[in-house]
């Protein structure tokens, strides 16, 4: 369980834009009726993407009554589960995995290339304001280790150098391309493919 | 090795595409009515006789499972949830069907959905993989646009639909009670069972929960026969696995493997083999963080199915092989998987809740040597108060990797941890004292 800060600072409403109205009452057609509940996670991430990347307090009020739920429930789910921002990120939200596969092979170099290029603590914003970044637990690519996750984006096969990069073209308002920096697409063996080679080759 | 036709996953590493037309010239939906046509009880037997077992770690047999779910549907509908929460440490292979084979899992879901009478399925997604989750979505659109699943999917006769849901950055949620209570939008917090999900799931309906893997492979042992299926490997441990070699090998990779491959021959043939060499070697997790680590003597011989890791006290889990040689810090290592339980405990259950941490505290310390010999057993002791008094495994999945540490490398924890309590030096100070620790004259 992680510690959530609610932001001091909330807005006065909330609301969903069009765009997100139609995504929730997809969502919500997925599930059986009366089940509208099952919804919540959903929406919340959609609340989060409409809203610079974080979830305010009114967001969590609106869901409930959008779902005829309880306000304590969507506010259980909005602290339980790690992936929602209760408070500002950057709008580039770099998360560096630090998880023992990564680890070995180095993320606590990552890490270091963060706090000297983008803040010194985790969850603070860069000088111009873009960027922010912070560790977290295993994100699933272990044999593409060290990576990270930049917004929706695996940055996989990484070292100093290539997050220096990266971390360089964000800032001149680009988005680097995303996937391994280690010259695969995938998950195969670097140079030392043994199987499936027919595939390969046709 | 497996020779490349006994392959199931031949896409693996996206060399062909994952669309509908690449993926049909890999033999997916040839012949999936003719399968659908022989019956429940044909493939429940079918899957059976394969000895197929769950991939998702615990290594169920999967046919057995199918059979729990009731038979005729009563009053309340069937489900059937798959768990493609993928988060344990060490572990990439769903990432890798989801991506790249989408079509197998979806007619994997068919099949499997016809055998267990769910005219429903979910996708449980980790909200990580967004883009993996896109691309399954696009496979389940394409389809529904070919009638292979929906309405009287592939004039079967038989309606399915599938939901994508998206988790977000929960591990315990890969517990299957959790999933549920997840899938329900609630917190992700276990559930007791029994009742067990195959009678009361999700939302109090008969529900089969099955992992990505399990339910992709499915398809591809109806088509070549369960004979075929189970001639791989050894009895009780059939078939292939997807191998996910990580950590301290030259060449980290995904590979598919025939069951009870020896452990040495898969670091050495398909890694690249321990940086620095096999003698470099210090340790290997077997299965995903929550199974206890092993050392290289054991490593020289050991094979990679569900009994012989038992055998070996480990299990084979999901088969995440997490590499350590000797340059990196195995206390250290271990201490960063106690934080990564700590942070991931739901809270539900207490000896979980507090043990995690305390577990983590200490590690830390002893890592940085500053903990005093006897703290050892007493770590010890704590990973056997946690294990077996909680509501789900993660109790056993956070202490298991404690007790292997301690277990295969005693030695070095005492030599580096030579400390000496505060209480001893400085019995003068009575807030410092904690008095049943003295000697007795002082008590």
């Amino acid at each position: 369980m992680s510690i959530k800060k609610i932001h001091k600072v909330q807005p006065e409403t909330f609301e969903f834009n069009e765009k997100s109205m139609q995504a929730a009452n997809k969502i919500v057609s997925n599930y059986p009726d009366g089940r509208q509940q099952s919804a919540v996670m959903a929406l919340l991430y959609i609340a989060q993407r409409q809203h610079d990347n974080w979830i305010p307090l009114k967001a969590m009020k609106y869901i409930a009554k959008f779902l005829d739920m309880p306000y304590i429930k969507v506010y259980e789910v909005a602290t339980f589960y790690s992936m929602y921002n209760l408070s500002p990120v950057g709008k580039y939200f770099f998360q560096v995995c630090t998880t023992t596969p990564c680890m070995l092979r180095g993320a606590y170099d990552l890490v270091k290339v963060c706090k000297k290029k983008i803040s010194e603590k985790e969850n603070e914003l860069s000088q111009d304001g873009k960027i922010s970044w912070m560790e977290v637990e295993c994100l699933g690519a272990c044999v593409n280790a060290p990576m990270m996750q930049v917004n929706e984006d695996y940055y996989e096969d990484l070292n100093d150098k290539k997050l220096e990069e990266i971390i360089d073209t964000i800032y001149q308002n680009k988005i680097p391309k995303p996937g391994s920096y280690a010259g695969r697409i995938n998950a195969e063996p670097v140079d030392n493919r043994k199987t499936l080679l027919g595939n390969k080759n046709a | 090795m497996l020779k490349d036709e006994d392959r199931i996953f031949q896409n693996l590493y996206n060399d062909s595409g994952a669309d509908l037309e690449s993926a049909k010239l890999r033999n997916d939906w040839s012949g999936t009515k003719d399968i659908l046509e022989k019956g429940r009880e044909w493939i429940i037997n079918e899957v059976k006789a394969s000895e197929l077992r769950g991939r998702g770690g615990a290594g169920f047999p999967t046919g057995l499972k199918w059979s729990f779910a009731p038979k005729e549907v009563g009053s309340r509908p069937h489900y059937l949830v798959i768990n493609a929460d993928e988060s344990e440490p060490g572990t990439c292979k769903d990432r890798d069907i989801l991506r790249f084979e989408p079509h197998k899992l979806i007619e994997g879901c068919l099949i499997a959905s016809y055998a267990v009478n769910a005219h429903k399925c979910y996708i449980y997604i980790r909200g990580e993989y967004f883009n993996e989750g896109q691309k399954l979505q696009t496979a389940i659109d394409e389809a529904y646009k070919n009638n292979l699943i929906g309405k009287n999917a592939l004039d079967s006769g038989w309606d399915l639909d599938i939901y994508i849901h998206y988790g977000a950055g929960a591990y315990i949620c890969g517990e299957e009670t959790a999933l549920l209570e997840s899938l329900e939008g609630k917190k992700g917090q276990p559930r007791l069972k029994p009742p067990f999900p195959a009678l009361i799931g999700l939302y109090g309906c008969p529900t089969i929960i099955n992992n990505v893997e399990t339910v992709a492979a499915v398809p591809t042992i109806l088509r070549r026969g369960a004979k075929w299926f189970s001639s791989l490997g050894r009895p009780k441990n059939t078939g292939t696995k997807i191998y996910c070699i990580s950590g301290s090998v030259n060449n980290p990779c995904n590979v598919e493997e025939e069951m009870g491959i020896p452990l040495k021959e898969l670091i050495e043939t398909h890694a690249g083999g321990v940086i620095g060499g096999w003698d470099n070697l210090k340790a290997v997790i077997p299965g995903g963080s929550s199974m206890p680590m092993l050392p290289k003597e054991i490593c020289d011989n050991m094979k990679m199915d569900f009994d012989a890791c038992v055998e070996n006290k480990t299990g084979l889990g999901t088969a995440g092989i997490v590499v350590i040689n000797n340059d990196q810090d195995i206390i250290k290592c271990m201490a960063r998987i106690a934080r990564f339980y700590k942070h991931e405990s739901c809270g539900q259950c207490t000896p979980c809740r507090e043990g995690s941490g305390w577990m983590w505290r200490m590690l830390e310390r002893m890592a940085a040597g500053e903990a005093t010999p006897d703290e050892v057993d007493m770590l010890f002791d704590v990973t056997k108060q946690i294990e077996g008094h909680t509501i789900c495994a993660f109790g056993e999945g956070s202490s298991w990797p404690v007790q292997g540490l301690i277990r295969h490398f005693k030695d070095e924890i005492l030599k580096r941890n030579k400390f000496d309590p505060v209480v001893k030096k400085q019995k003068n100070i009575p807030y410092l004292v904690d008095q049943h620790l003295l000697e007795k004259e002082n008590a």
